[in-house]
């Protein structure tokens, strides 16, 4: 193609303006959030310090966020789990047409694309019909399944597409089992996008707000509990809050693509 | 071979080793032992029937789990869209009261029309932007690597929280904010401009900044799929680097947009949180409207509303899927 061209300046130039425009708003929250005691909600930076960081930690008057963020983990890590469990069969059954499988991808599909509102109120309303309790980890942790079960169908149906058969034949051949090919064979095959689909719904479930806003119950997820300060918090302490949560983003990605890394490298070699 | 091993009948011992020996290539050929014959025959019966049953077993869980979070919650909304409401809590009575007062009400029509302008607007802008990054990434971008290294920082923020993320667009946006302010001190404007913040201009900006990512993904997907020989084919016969992008690259890339546009649609049609962060008194979505709704018990209303809201936003789909079958682009 074009070698440095205009046209690669052009949409060179282009992509660096949405970078920033990605993160920009981003790198603005980071600065205001390393402020001191006097800082505000907006420019100049007033003083350099870890002041508002503290803060979070700290409780608060409108609510503690040490508790919230451990729920989140490990709704985010049971949703994941889940999420692999039934969409790594589906998708292995996927490789073979059968009839009703138009269906069921159709049902995957919409799973993604029914408003998720639309989710959250369902099963708000059903468990109120029903006369159940909604919480974190059953209505909750379901809605969040509704949304990340189908993004982990998607990326494994990706993964088997590539995927070669002939290793699977060669190990039946051989006289190996279904389950046994599938352990020993498929299942180090794909370890490398387990660990991309695991970190995906976790994130996914982490960052999850408008499906969980009606079904969390008495106790708050994280991002709940970031919507509620928003409507009353007027200090830097929502942008401390907003840099932490996104670090520990940032720093889940980083270590799920060293692990993968790690992984397809000891498989390659 | 499952299909033609399914053909053969069940038949009990005494049948089968029958209509083998009468079986005219099998007349006189001693070298079939019926028995044995049958054995095999019975065992590939019930391999083929395993073959049958297993990508039903294999797929269970996952239908479970929408039909448990997914349909049966829907219906129930469909359901409670038709009972009544006595000023606190939800009667089962039927009755057509909520989509009437839906129906009549200039109040719901503007927040309908208002969702679809969010929509119209929120897919113009972030096509518009996701087509350039993505075939800057699919045909500039010269080694692999580095298209997965700025593929991933093109990802990264949808991993983080859409409310930080909107709430990080305030010290920006604001009266106070840094915009106004640059603004304000080179002269372009004496008093601080109002609608950066709370107001559409916001929300669309808010919503842009969140979901462009959703186009980018398949359209980078279908970019890397096009076979370069097919460019290098048309240059050969003389396509102008323009036409290159309008004849070839353009309509090999429709599946791509086409799926970029549902995510954004859909996403859209439903938002609450980037109106209620970002929008101003005036701002209304369906979304929000069905949640204040929640918000004072009316559920019924509520979900009238949000009956109308997956038919609307499935008629939106179905528009976009008529132009493309995705099921080719997996």
């Amino acid at each position: 193609m074009g070698k440095r061209s205009p046209a690669f300046y052009a949409l060179a130039l282009f992509f660096g303006l949405f970078i920033i425009f990605l993160y920009g708003p981003m790198i603005t929250i980071f600065i205001l959030s390393l402020q001191g005691p006097e800082g505000t909600l907006t420019f100049p930076v007033r003083s350099f310090g870890f002041y508002w960081l503290g803060q979070v930690f700290q409780e608060q008057r409108v609510g503690n966020f040490v508790e919230p963020f451990f729920r989140s983990l490990g709704l985010g890590f049971a949703v994941a789990a889940l999420a692999i469990a039934a969409s790594v069969p589906a998708a292995l059954a996927f490789r073979r047409r059968f009839n009703g499988s138009n269906l069921i991808f159709y049902l995957t599909i919409a799973s993604l694309i029914v408003p998720s509102v639309l989710v959250s109120l369902g099963i708000g309303i059903t468990f109120q019909v029903l006369g159940w309790q909604t919480d974190w980890f059953s209505s909750g942790l379901g809605a969040h399944l509704t949304w990340t079960v189908p993004f982990a169908f998607l990326i494994m149906v990706g993964v088997f597409n590539r995927f070669n058969l002939s290793y699977e034949e060669a190990a039946r051949d051989l006289g190996a089992h279904e389950l046994m090919t599938f352990q020993e064979i498929v299942l180090p095959l794909i370890a490398p996008s387990l660990i991309g689909v695991l970190i995906l719904g976790f994130t996914l479930s982490y960052d999850e707000f408008t499906r969980t806003s009606l079904v969390s119950g008495q106790h708050n997820t994280l991002p709940l509990e970031i919507f509620g300060m928003t409507t009353n918090v007027t200090s830097p302490a929502l942008y401390a809050l907003g840099t932490l949560t996104t670090l520990f983003s940032f720093s889940v990605i980083i270590l799920a693509l060293m692990a993968y890394q790690f992984v397809s490298r000891r498989q390659n070699s | 071979m499952s299909g033609s091993i399914l053909c053969f009948p069940a038949l009990s011992p005494e049948a089968y080793r029958d209509s083998v020996s009468n079986h005219s290539m099998c007349r006189g050929n001693t070298a079939i032992c019926p028995e044995r014959s049958y054995a095999i025959h019975q065992q590939i019966l019930t391999m083929s029937l395993w073959k049958t049953i297993k990508p039903y077993l294999l797929v269970t869980p996952q239908t479970l789990v929408f039909l448990l979070f997914l349909v049966f919650p829907i219906v129930m909304i469909a359901i409670v869209s038709f009972w009544q409401f006595n000023g606190y809590s939800m009667v089962r009575e039927f009755t057509w009261d909520n989509y009437a007062t839906i129906f009549s009400s200039n109040v719901a029509l503007r927040t309908y029309l208002n969702t679809f302008k969010y929509v119209l607007l929120v897919w113009f802008f972030s096509l518009a932007l996701a087509f350039p990054v993505a075939y800057f990434l699919a045909f500039y971008v010269d080694s692999l690597r580095w298209k997965v290294v700025l593929f991933l920082v093109c990802t990264v923020p949808f991993w983080t929280s859409n409310i930080i993320r909107n709430i990080s667009w305030l010290p920006l946006l604001g009266r106070e904010g840094l915009v106004n302010q640059i603004l304000m001190n080179m002269g372009l404007v004496q008093e601080p401009l109002e609608f950066l913040l709370y107001s559409d201009f916001a929300v669309v900006l808010g919503l842009v900044h969140l979901y462009t990512f959703f186009m980018i993904a398949p359209i980078f997907n279908s970019l890397m799929r096009i076979d370069r020989d097919l460019i290098t084919a048309a240059r050969d016969m003389g396509a102008s680097g323009f036409q290159v992008l309008r004849e070839v690259i353009l309509p090999l890339t429709a599946p791509g947009m086409a799926i970029g546009s549902i995510f954004v649609v859909t996403l859209v049609m439903g938002e609450f949180l980037t109106v209620r962060l970002m929008g101003g008194g005036q701002s209304a979505s369906v979304g929000k409207l069905i949640s204040t709704q929640i918000g004072s018990l009316q559920y019924p209303l509520a979900a009238a509303n949000a009956v109308l809201l997956l038919v609307v936003t499935l008629v939106m789909v179905t528009g976009i899927l008529r132009v493309v079958d995705i099921r080719k682009e997996l």
